[in-house]
């Protein structure tokens, strides 16, 4: 046995930057970052809860906040987060569930994809149609 | 044999999934009406988001119901999601790091919360 | 199409990661001219370079035909299996080669297995019988349907690509994995299996599914068609059941459940 010769010495590699090495993980990334989105989101409406429940001059205040130029900015990135996060949520669910069976078919993870986009567009319209025509 | 830990994940799985569903079903329409089509005035009418409108909504119990769902589940999914992105950039899961995500969605729920009851019914 | 081949030979460049524990201290890149025909596979180009240049390139082969699962590496950067990988598909090169990613190099193109081979035991991968049944009661009868359930995580072939592909599995080895885990699923999903609960411990663990954050790259990889991804994801239903409900069950052990 040569004592001399080191025979073993495992190399680790390091894993930063590795959402850099492959264009499946920058999709990813931005998938997460949608987040960003939503929480940036949540807390806008949490603050205008907030303003509504302090009284008219305050929800004005905030009101008039959302007209400025860097509202309707951010809102817009908002916007664009909410649809990136709703498009790769519902790429993503059909790896979430057990394979769905139809008249003896296997049901396409497509259909299920295309199921969650057609209902989030009823849904918007549903959410549209009360913020127009919904009477106090 | 492989280590095994007990995990509370599935609390704030379930709470993820929930707010992950709900922002992908209302979420780009409420930015839409509330923050740029609402207060531009773009296909609603000027009065869509004045004061006596959006109280009466938040004060009917569904209407209430909605916004509190909307931003608690809102916060709690992205509080997890963002938890899980500092992981992958190196930031590990220490009880520290959870509390500041998790403690931010808690602290949003409960400022909405309080702010919806105040409001009466 | 091309000129005979006794006239003009065509070469690629194929570039490997060497490593070589006794005399390097890290990775090193080397490169090689390899003749090559269109029919050749990435393997074949490291057997030539074997054979006719370099006797101390070392990796990992069997079967040639993407069924025993040992020639995973990366190649340009995506976890490959190179008896299935073809160099006229990479032209004109240079061919990227090493090991595969997240796990220890040992030498050259080859990674340290021992750790996957423990997960792959730490899911109980056999039958757990439902209750006890004699000889006398004859085989277990199965339908296509209930074939259908568990037939495409059957098909894993442990070429550890998915690991590969795996960014969690990178950052942190004690995760189960996605191989390991299709495998626990194809057990749990069998009709025949009733060895769910002994099963969860590692599967609701942080160690278990919770690591999974939906990547999805695993089951781009998987040269079967295994879908780990879908194996993982949907026994977070089942383990976050068991978490809140796992407690009503008479035989279940459940932890303390701390984070």
């Amino acid at each position: 046995m040569n004592t001399q010769v080191k025979s073993r010495g495992p190399y680790k590699r390091s894993m930063t930057g590795w959402w850099k090495r492959d264009p499946f993980f920058m999709k990813y990334m931005v998938r997460e970052m949608s987040a960003l989105a939503v929480a940036g989101y949540a807390i806008v409406l949490m603050f205008g809860v907030l303003r509504l429940s302090q009284g008219e001059a305050a929800w004005n205040g905030w009101l008039a906040a959302m007209k400025s130029p860097l509202s309707i900015l951010l809102h817009l990135t908002f916007l664009l987060g909410m649809v990136v996060h709703a498009k790769s949520w519902f790429e993503i669910m059909p790896k979430t569930m057990p394979a769905m069976h139809s008249g003896g078919q296997r049901v396409p993870g497509s259909t299920i994809t295309r199921t969650g986009w057609a209902v989030t567009v009823v849904a918007s319209l549903v959410t549209w149609a009360i913020a127009a025509w919904w009477k106090a | 044999m492989n280590r095994i830990t007990p995990s509370n994940a599935p609390i704030f799985w379930l709470l993820f999934g929930a707010g992950g569903v709900l922002s992908a079903l209302f979420g780009s329409a409420l930015v839409f009406i509330t923050g740029i089509a609402g207060p531009l005035g773009i296909g609603l009418s000027a009065d869509a988001l004045s004061y006596q409108r959006v109280l009466g909504f938040a004060q009917n119990f569904i209407g209430k119901g909605f916004l509190l769902a909307c931003i608690a589940f809102f916060a709690w999914h992205a509080a997890h999601r963002l938890l899980c992105t500092v992981h992958d950039f190196g930031i590990h899961k220490t009880v520290f790091v959870k509390s500041i995500f998790y403690g931010c969605a808690m602290v949003i729920t409960l400022v909405a919360a309080s702010s919806l009851l105040s409001v009466g019914f | 199409m091309s000129a005979p081949t006794n006239t003009v030979t065509k070469t690629i460049q194929i570039e490997v990661l060497r490593y070589r524990p006794e005399q390097d201290s890290e990775p090193v890149w080397q490169s090689y001219t390899v003749p090559y025909t269109d029919d050749m596979s990435v393997l074949q180009g490291l057997q030539q370079i074997k054979d006719d240049q370099d006797g101390t390139l070392s990796f990992r082969w069997s079967c040639r035909m993407a069924i025993c699962g040992s020639c995973g590496m990366m190649v340009n950067g995506k976890p490959k299996l190179s008896c299935q990988t073809f160099l006229r598909d990479l032209l004109p090169g240079p061919v990227r080669i090493e090991a595969l990613a997240h796990f220890a190099i040992e030498r050259d193109l080859i990674v340290g297995v021992d750790k996957f081979v423990d997960k792959l035991q730490s899911v109980k991968p056999w039958i757990i019988p439902k209750e006890k049944r004699e000889l006398s009661q004859g085989e277990y009868i199965q339908t296509p349907a209930q074939l259908e359930k568990i037939e495409q995580f059957s098909s894993c072939i442990n070429c550890m690509l998915c690991y590969a592909a795996c960014p969690q599995y990178g950052i942190d080895d004690n995760f189960v994995g996605p191989g390991a885990l299709a495998l626990l699923h194809r057990y749990n999903a069998d009709s025949r299996d009733g060895g769910m609960d002994e099963r969860m411990p590692l599967l609701r663990a942080a160690e278990g599914v919770w690591s999974c954050t939906a990547v999805g790259y695993c089951s781009e990889v998987c040269p079967k068609g295994v879908d780990p991804a879908n194996a993982v994801n949907q026994n977070k239903v089942n383990a976050a059941k068991d978490y809140f409900l796992g407690w009503l069950k008479p035989k279940a052990k459940v932890e303390g459940g701390k984070a």
